[in-house]
């Protein structure tokens, strides 16, 4: 397996406030890695840094072997790397089909109609749903859907890495469960994922890795089998409370 | 679809009215009037753009109408190049200008464009005031040839209504294009979530450069078209107030909409002609015109904050397919 994103030594800031301290971690191409922590631990942030939404004060984040510090989101999404970003935000007023093709957006003119057709075939073979509803405006759907709908436009441009932060965020256990399957179908089909999630058992199940946040640093590392047999994480993160899930 | 056939209908009763309108009457007044309506949809049309759908003010506009107006002037009157030229060489000026008051501006979040096309508008107008005898200064640049058509000198009023308002329409049909379009997806994207536009790799920036350059460019051209319907330019229409009221007429008519800002500039155009006849009759009427301005603003941010565009029978509002901007 060979790396595809190295984050070593970050450090990110929002203003003067101090959230990423040195974090280091690495996720090989076909992974999925779950990254896992309590609020506030700087897991949404260690995303938003690896797509470029906020630029690394010091420290090295390369993706497939060329450092990514200071590039825009808009070429990181070209180059592979896309984000669903936390609470979904997709275009409410927009149909569902637009929201689709806007995911799409940066693959050039050419694309559009070369291979967006088939892109967006697929994605409504992946979500069902969405197909049914295509004409419909994104925000008219329900949360799973929407949840749907955020992971095909992340899809339509057809990213080598996935971010997800929180998929399964307020959503119902039999919905979040459709969504975890997916996520490994997707691995399946060769995309690699790195997954930001409370539900840390649900994480575990689905991913091959993890890292556990603490206070902005990876505190712990290890394969999904030792991160669940260890009795840091059994206390903090799995608790008798998640046994139903 | 029932959203199509209403876009439609939209232009055919538009079309039906811009002919109809000099059938029914040559009334000089009212068609200068309708001529300055015209006008000022073709700046606002750009300003809606602006607002609706990049999400950005622009209280300089009035500025780039001067300098379209200007331009046209000073190539025409002093250098003698033909006016449609002059129009084109305006309409470029004007867009390398928008280009760099806009480039630094747009790529920062928040109002910053409003406040750089604020001092922007105020730095031009005292350009044209201190420019002397290449402006004019305050008493303004005369003898501005009309526009021609071969042996056909646009000269009256009904010309140049003739010539405005099919311009007009063709705005229209271009915005609804441009709506529709990859870009328009783009837009209303960046409208509604920035965020969200970036993580699918929309340059946001770039998007609402483009839109403000071309918002610019329709100013010009309008502009252009005001000097040489009367011949004459001189500083006073191209004051911050006029920004501010072309601002208000889209917000009165409905960024988001492909006619709001047809109709704000009819509606506001109709209003500032009553204060100015009222003016005549009792002088201090004049005055009010900033508070009625105001008022009308107010109002409609209260009652109809999508624009008089967006008001229909209630029954029918839910009905209709509301997803499509039209």
């Amino acid at each position: 397996m060979s790396l595809l994103l190295t984050l070593s030594g970050v450090n990110t800031f929002y203003d003067r406030l101090h959230v990423l301290k040195g974090a280091s971690l690495h996720v090989n191409e076909g992974e999925i890695v779950a990254l896992l922590g309590a609020n506030g631990a700087g897991k949404t942030t260690t995303l938003r840094t690896v797509c470029g939404l906020l630029r690394p004060a010091s420290g090295q984040v390369s993706f497939a072997g060329q450092s990514i510090v200071g590039r825009s989101p808009e070429a990181l999404v070209r180059l592979g790397i896309t984000q669903v970003p936390e609470g979904r935000q997709i275009f409410g007023p927009l149909s569902v089909q637009d929201n689709l093709l806007l995911g799409a957006y940066g693959r050039g003119r050419r694309a559009q109609r070369t291979e967006v057709p088939g892109d967006l075939a697929r994605v409504f073979e992946l979500f069902p749903v969405l197909a049914e509803r295509r004409h419909e405006r994104g925000g008219s759907l329900s949360g799973g859907q929407q949840q749907m709908l955020a992971m095909g436009r992340a899809l339509m441009a057809r990213p080598r890495l996935l971010l997800l932060d929180e998929p399964c965020l307020g959503l119902a256990p039999l919905v979040a469960r459709q969504i975890m399957e997916t996520i490994v179908a997707l691995r399946a089909q060769g995309t690699t994922i790195l997954l930001v999630e409370q539900n840390a058992r649900a994480a575990l199940r689905i991913a091959d890795r993890g890292y556990v946040m603490e206070t902005g640093k990876v505190v712990l590392e290890g394969t999904s089998e030792e991160l669940v047999r260890n009795k840091d994480v059994r206390r903090a993160y799995l608790g008798k409370d998640y046994d139903e899930v | 679809m029932p959203h199509r056939r209403r876009e439609l209908l939209g232009f055919i009763v538009a079309g039906a009215v811009i002919v109809a309108l000099p059938l029914a009457t040559r009334n000089p007044y009212l068609l200068n009037v309708a001529v300055f309506i015209g006008l000022h949809s073709m700046i606002a049309i750009g300003l809606g753009l602006l607002l609706g759908f990049a999400g950005q003010i622009s209280l300089g506009h009035a500025a780039f109408y001067g300098l379209g107006a200007y331009a046209t002037g000073i190539l025409t009157v002093h250098y003698h190049i033909n006016p449609w030229l002059a129009l084109v060489i305006g309409a470029a000026v004007t867009a390398v200008v928008a280009f760099l008051v806009g480039r630094p501006t747009l790529r920062l979040h928040g109002h910053y464009l409003a406040m750089a096309t604020l001092g922007f508008g105020i730095i031009v107008r005292i350009l044209f005031n201190e420019g002397g005898e290449f402006t004019g200064g305050p008493s303004g640049l005369p003898g501005i040839p009309h526009l021609a058509l071969g042996p056909l000198v646009l000269r009256s009023d009904l010309h140049m209504y003739s010539l405005i308002w099919p311009l007009v329409l063709v705005q229209v049909v271009l915005s609804r294009h441009l709506l529709r379009s990859r870009l328009g997806r783009a837009l209303r994207a960046i409208h509604d979530s920035e965020i969200a536009a970036r993580s699918c790799a929309i340059d946001t920036g770039r998007h609402k450069l483009m839109i403000f350059v071309l918002s610019a460019i329709y100013a010009s051209v309008a502009g252009s078209l005001f000097a040489h319907s009367i011949s004459f330019v001189n500083p006073n229409p191209f004051s911050f107030m006029v920004s501010v009221e072309l601002v208000v007429m889209v917000i009165v008519g409905g960024a988001a909409t492909l006619w709001g800002p047809v109709i704000g500039a009819a509606v506001l155009t109709i209003v500032h002609q009553i204060i100015v006849q009222l003016g005549g009759l009792y002088e201090p009427i004049k005055d009010l015109d900033v508070v009625i301005f105001g008022l009308i603003l107010v109002l409609m941010l209260l009652y109809q904050p999508q624009g008089l565009a967006r008001l229909r029978l209630p029954r029918l509002g839910r009905l209709t397919g509301e997803g499509d901007d039209g």
